[in-house]
């Protein structure tokens, strides 16, 4: 369970470390679309397009959609928010401890204050 | 990074990781709490966890050690030595986890304007293999890649999502 689970988040951060790939899904994040509509402002070929766009389904990125047609992607977002989960805990650690520093700290102001004042 | 208690960090290279954060008070008045041992004692480690071992030999080749225990009686130990110390604007020391492999070279800079503090707090770890066993601490995560481009990726994303 926990290898899956450490398999699946190496496979969102591979797919992740292509720029061309965190473009299409910044322009998937805007609104669903074509292989072909994504053709367009990337100015990369057909085929190259549909590779990252397999990499980025493999790893639950993008879904495609059942229309025989048109097929248009979309952008997922529960992998990303697992991918964010794991800088999010060392956030925690810190952050909590850092508000204890922020009460600590306006003590020690008020002190300091109180300190001058009490010395003239 | 005008918020004060916005803490940001993002990984740095393939062994950095690097912590920003503002207080509103004074560098003096941040840099002693991160030295003295009463004060450490009061802030240090997340709610519901204490600093049961704080000793601390504040000087160039002086040592540290802390002990931090959870609620649930789980202990953390850590140690290391100082190799720099400018009052109140820098310090460097090395640092070790009890149950973590590997020493890291911790820099912290402490920049004052209009009365708030910036602190930026650089790790840098021996290996990348070891800042990503630090980092996933605590989670049920295995192996591990160099997510260098994460929070620059969800950046990228959360702006384009708002933008639409």
């Amino acid at each position: 369970m926990a290898m899956e689970h450490a398999r699946r988040l190496d496979r969102i951060f591979a797919a992740l470390a292509d720029p061309t790939r965190r473009a299409i899904l910044a322009r998937l994040a805007a609104d669903e679309a074509t292989v072909n509509e994504l053709v367009k402002p990337f100015r990369i070929s057909q085929p190259a397009i549909s590779r990252h766009l397999k990499v980025l389904e493999r790893a639950g990125l993008v879904s495609r959609g059942r229309d025989a047609q048109r097929r248009p992607c979309r952008i997922r977002a529960e992998p990303l928010a697992e991918a964010s989960a794991w800088l999010e805990r060392y956030r925690e650690f810190w952050e909590s401890s850092f508000e204890r520093l922020d009460e600590l700290l306006e003590e020690m102001k008020a002190e300091r204050k109180h300190g001058k004042r009490g010395k003239r | 990074m005008k918020n004060t208690g916005t803490l940001q960090v993002a990984t740095q290279g393939d062994r950095e990781v690097v912590m920003t954060r503002v207080f509103d008070a004074p560098r003096e008045l941040v840099f002693e709490a991160f030295r003295k041992p009463e004060l450490l004692k009061r802030w240090f480690g997340p709610r519901g966890w204490s600093l049961v071992v704080c000793e601390v030999e504040f000087r160039v080749g002086g040592g540290f050690r802390f002990v931090l225990e959870g609620p649930d009686g789980r202990k953390m130990g850590m140690r290391g030595v100082y190799r720099e110390i400018a009052p109140p604007e820098r310090s460097v020391h090395m640092e070790s986890f009890d149950d973590y492999p590997g020493e890291s070279q911790v820099t912290a800079v402490m920049k004052e304007q209009d009365g708030k503090t910036t602190l930026t707090v650089t790790v840098e770890y021996p290996s990348a293999e070891v800042r990503d066993i630090v980092l996933k601490s605590g989670m049920e995560h295995g192996a591990a890649e160099s997510y260098d481009r994460l929070s620059e990726v969800l950046g990228e994303i959360r702006q384009a999502g708002t933008t639409a």
